[in-house]
């Protein structure tokens, strides 16, 4: 059963195969037995999840469950859920019960989906190796003295250690589709304003997008459909009409799938910065592409390599504002002792953020104070519109982009932790998509010493069915995103 | 450009997080790696860039100026609480006006 797809799970359920109770017991299982070594939930609750199993067995009997009905599904911890602890892998939302569901959240409980735990992250979702969460670091299913990637790292090492059929993530700069890399998955990020953000905890808001966590791409495209969506409490909702993500998934197709399908390959992905054993797979991966039809043109995305430096003023001006929230009054973490209200503030921020969100927050407070918001700021925004007037050129050439999702496979726990710009540097091809506001995806493209690689398709703005369709009809031709650790059978 | 350990202080208290002065001297070399990166910004020519505040070029939606909440008063005590510290439905903190 954990290796069961999305839909062969449903048609478990519907014919009593199992019950939605089994199957979340299942899970939760092998969430005893193997999270200690994965620390990949922060907060498991049994008779919750059992409870909502138990609804959706009734839904299903009386014949009314949908495609995700009775589906256990774990959730990174920036998305609230009411009557669960949400603390976005900070000590200052420590013993923040949330009174509220994120629209995200509410979805799924309208499709009958459970809720099976929720998982560690990066602090405020700031990291790419899960090493900033306030609750430890989360251990790669691979190889866990590696990290999973990050910022949805618990959310990426329960899905491959099969301790969830599926789960949600966000993506900023890469926070889907790095650690779907590293940990082989299939993990997307749709279009900037396609899911809502209600609820979801605010990192940097213009960038942004939550997205599924699977172990294909056809398991995205249902997880997609739930969470897609306009929401009038998201004012950067988008009202379009509701779309199947999967309706390419199943047409007919010959030996040339993809025959007409143009790839575009950008000098900026193929040269110097990758490691050449995740370049080697890229390349036969798109040797596989050609295989199945598709023809590949040269492009140029000549301002990509600004998008790291764009991005760590764009970010953390946000967050900086973002983040002024917390400020121990109205929720969260309070100073036990300060003498007067600013030192309650200034204690209570000291205490509950960690080195990598206080650091963050500095930055984007500098950047945005009198004297260098034009310098910076400014500048940052203006190198945002040449970043995304690359991908509108590269567009007229071609429909789909391919490069790697991350220069490298996981890395050692610890490698990187003291040098916060080597971190950065490891989203390095994700960034410039979340700046340009474009949907991407990372799916498994092979393996070095043992460690999966990923292979990313950026698409024009709202092409996620394209997307998807591209990546299934890779995993119809190969097997990589099927393997999974031994460790964890 | 650098930036100095009285900016970092500065900074520090705008963002209303207390720092030592041990953690400030780290966290200027950090800053200043981070700022040396973010430097590749400034030689790039972008007059008559429109700046991109936004990935989707809309306006913001307007709503009518109404309670759309129900049961409030259930809903201020679910929020309340979560809070460090309340008193007859405000929030506590230490006093301002003396």
């Amino acid at each position: 059963m954990i290796e069961h797809s999305l839909q062969a799970i449903a048609l478990s359920l519907k014919s009593k195969e199992i019950s939605s109770v089994e199957l979340t017991q299942l899970y939760l299982d092998r969430i005893t037995r193997y999270n200690p070594q994965l620390n990949a939930y922060l907060t498991v609750d049994p008779a919750s999840s059992l409870g909502q199993a138990h609804a959706a067995d009734e839904r299903l009997a009386k014949g009314e469950g949908g495609p995700l009905t009775g589906i256990p599904i774990a959730h990174k911890d920036i998305f609230c859920a009411r009557g669960w602890l949400t603390t976005c892998g900070s000590k200052m939302l420590s013993n923040f019960v949330s009174p509220y569901d994120a629209a995200v959240i509410s979805r799924f409980h309208a499709a009958g989906a459970v809720v099976l735990g929720k998982t560690n992250m990066d602090e405020f979702a700031m990291g790419s190796s899960n090493e900033t969460s306030f609750f430890g670091p989360v251990h790669n299913p691979w190889d866990t003295t590696r990290v999973p990637g990050g910022s949805s790292g618990g959310s990426a090492a329960a899905v491959a250690a099969r301790l969830a059929p599926a789960a949600t993530g966000t993506d900023t700069g890469g926070s889907i589709r790095q650690p779907a890399a590293l940990c082989n998955l299939t993990g997307m990020k749709p279009t900037y304003g396609v899911i809502s953000r209600y609820g979801m905890i605010a990192f940097a808001s213009s960038l942004d997008q939550a997205g599924p966590l699977g172990r294909s791409a056809a398991d995205c495209a249902l997880l997609l459909n739930s969470m897609a969506g306009f929401d009038e409490r998201d004012s950067t909702s988008l009202n379009r009409p509701a779309e199947d993500y999967g309706r390419e998934l199943n047409a007919a197709a010959g030996a040339k799938p993809l025959a007409g399908l143009r790839i575009g390959l950008p000098e900026e992905f193929f040269g110097e910065g990758c490691a050449p054993e995740v370049m080697h797979l890229v390349e036969a991966a798109v040797d596989e592409y050609r295989q199945l039809g598709a023809e590949t043109v040269a492009i140029r995305l000549p301002s990509m390599g600004l998008s790291v430096a764009a991005y760590y003023v764009i970010a953390p001006a946000e967050a900086s504002s973002n983040l002024a929230r917390f400020d121990g009054v109205r929720y969260g973490y309070r100073a036990p002792d300060y003498h007067d209200l600013t030192d309650m503030y200034c204690k209570s921020r000291a205490q509950g953020f960690g080195s990598e969100v206080k650091r963050r927050i500095l930055i984007g407070t500098y950047v945005l104070s009198h004297g260098y918001y034009d310098a910076y700021y400014l500048q940052a925004q203006r190198i945002r519109r040449l970043i995304a007037n690359d991908f509108a050129a590269a567009f007229r050439l071609c429909d789909v982009i391919i490069g790697p999702t991350s220069p490298s496979t996981a890395f050692k726990l610890g490698e990187k932790a003291s040098d916060p710009v080597q971190m950065y540097l490891s989203d390095i091809y994700t960034i410039a998509v979340n700046l340009a506001g474009l949907p991407g995806i990372s799916l498994p493209c092979g393996f070095a010493g043992g460690l999966p690689a990923g292979l990313q398709l950026i698409g024009d703005y709202f092409t996620e069915a394209r997307l998807l369709n591209v990546a299934h009809r890779y995993q119809l031709a190969t097997a990589w995103h099927l393997q999974r650790p031994e460790a964890f059978d | 450009m650098s930036l100095t350990l009285e900016q970092v202080h500065r900074v520090a208290h705008l963002a209303r997080i207390e720092i030592s002065d041990a953690e400030a001297a780290s966290t200027l070399g950090h800053l200043n790696e981070i700022f040396a990166l973010i430097e590749e910004m400034q030689a790039v020519d972008t007059l008559g860039i429109e700046p991109m505040a936004h990935a989707q070029d809309l306006a913001q939606r307007l709503r009518a100026d109404r309670v759309t909440e129900s049961d409030q008063l259930a809903q201020r005590a679910a929020f309340q609480a979560i809070a460090p510290e309340t008193e007859a439905g405000l929030y506590l903190v230490p006093k301002v006006i003396e």
